[in-house]
């Protein structure tokens, strides 16, 4: 099972957090596990449409998501997912 | 006891200041630290405090409280699937932009302005939302809204007549002012007199830039406008506009205004330079106030800096409590006036840019 690892950035918000292990073969499809497990997080990663929000990246590995747009960036069972902030803002 | 409070939503929190027993405010504390403020607000209605969040990365929040320090986060207003700014850009929440509450008779009843362009509508006190589809599938929002200032139009100001809470007037950044006589079913555009300089046709039905609106209280068909191209004021309730701009002193360029609440003649505005030269004017902050229904304008300076100032206030950030106002501005002063803005104190020069201010009583 892959698993998604946080931002300490979203521990403000989600004191509890700690990576998670989970079901999906997607991103998209990893992140709605993680809404399972904390409500509302997902809508701090992506928009209604289910977009990644602009200053939000994820990685794979060492490696940046291609599809901001829809998440459809394959997850194979031992990798690991990074939702990281971008650099922004003053 | 009652408290009053004066309530700041600023680039890095929300902020309170409180009137201690010798009448002066004292700062008192901050909330979401760091966090951009875009409006903090208090329904007296029910008694809740309100927090419209814009997260640098995280998108937007909309937060409530019972005693404005435990808050609760709740699902902020949503476009619903399918829903397209233009054709073929889906639509998404960009910005919680206004705030109001649906009238006194009507407890629990929000409204929240957002950038792109659509106003939604809470009756069970913020738990959930309804895109207004009245004004959302107005005809005219596709082809002729766009952003001033930003990447699409949003609704900046909602004002709900408090004789008729189906009567509701919104403005719209870059469209103009609507008006609902049912309840937000259906929407009339209110721009006549109005005059946007940057269209070909600056009397253009839409596409007009109004920065604010705001009415008086007790006589609310007179309102006033802080526009992009400058101050205009009806007393037809936006069927007929009139320019009352001073096109040789400073009320001419702004984003705040507050009409009196009670004297249909008297209204404040704290001016700018120009939409391209966004300072102080002269460097050198002023606020002007008309008591002839826009005639004339005096420009009071008294208390405030002249000749070093960079400062601009943004449209919600000047507030009125009877003869009493509150601004803050840009570059994170704070001032007061308790003689109708005639002279001014500093209360703060070391805030954030300052988004909101509002006086309450809780």
């Amino acid at each position: 099972m892959p698993t998604v690892k946080f931002t300490s950035n979203l521990k403000r918000f989600y004191p509890n957090l700690t990576p998670l292990k989970v079901e999906g073969e997607t991103v998209a499809e990893a992140l709605d596990q993680v809404e399972l497990n904390h409500s509302g997080l997902k809508d701090y990663i992506v928009d209604e449409n289910g977009v990644l929000r602009k200053h939000v990246n994820i990685f794979i590995g060492n490696n940046m998501i291609k599809d901001r747009q829809s998440l459809a960036d394959k997850l194979s069972e031992t990798d690991e997912m990074y939702i990281m902030q971008a650099l922004s803002g003053g | 006891m009652a408290q009053n409070i004066l309530l700041l939503g600023t680039r890095k929190g929300l902020i309170t200041y409180g009137k201690n027993a010798s009448g002066n405010w004292e700062y008192d504390n901050a909330q979401f630290l760091g966090i951009p403020v875009t409006i903090a607000s208090y329904d007296e209605v029910t008694g809740t405090w309100w927090a419209l969040l814009d997260h640098g990365h995280w998108g937007c929040k909309l937060h409530r409280s019972k005693d404005g320090k435990n808050w609760e986060e709740l699902e902020a207003p949503k476009y619903p699937d399918g829903e397209e700014i233009k054709d073929g850009i889906a639509a998404s929440t960009k910005l919680l932009w206004a705030f109001s509450n649906g009238g006194a008779d009507r407890p629990g009843t929000l409204y929240v302005g957002t950038e792109p362009g659509g106003l939604f509508k809470s009756t069970d006190n913020g738990d959930s939302f309804e895109l207004v589809r009245g004004l959302w599938d107005h005809p005219s929002r596709k082809g002729q809204w766009f952003g001033g200032g930003r990447d699409h139009p949003g609704i900046h100001s909602i004002l709900v007549d408090p004789a008729d809470s189906d009567h509701i007037f919104i403005a719209v950044s870059c469209a103009g002012m609507f008006e609902t006589t049912d309840g937000g079913l259906t929407w009339n555009v209110r721009n006549k007199g109005l005059r946007a300089d940057y269209l070909p046709d600056p009397a253009s039905e839409y596409g007009q830039d109004p920065h604010l609106i705001d009415w008086c209280k007790s006589n609310t068909g007179v309102m006033w406008q802080q526009n992009h191209c400058g101050i205009f004021r009806t007393e037809d309730a936006g069927a007929n506009w009139e320019d009352i701009t001073d096109f040789n002193g400073p009320a001419n360029f702004g984003f705040a205004v507050a009409a009196h609440e009670t004297d249909p003649n008297v209204a404040w505005v704290v001016p700018g330079v120009s939409d391209v030269n966004r300072i102080a004017v002269d460097q050198s902050l002023c606020v002007c106030r008309t008591d002839d229904g826009g005639k004339t304008w005096q420009d009071f300076r008294n208390g405030l800096p002249q000749g070093t100032a960079f400062d601009i206030t943004y449209r919600h950030a000047l507030a009125l409590q009877g003869e009493e106002l509150a601004f803050g501005t840009t570059t994170g002063n704070l001032y007061h006036s308790v003689d109708a803005g005639e002279t001014w104190k500093s209360l703060s020069s070391n805030l954030p840019m300052v988004h909101s201010v509002e006086f309450i009583t809780v």
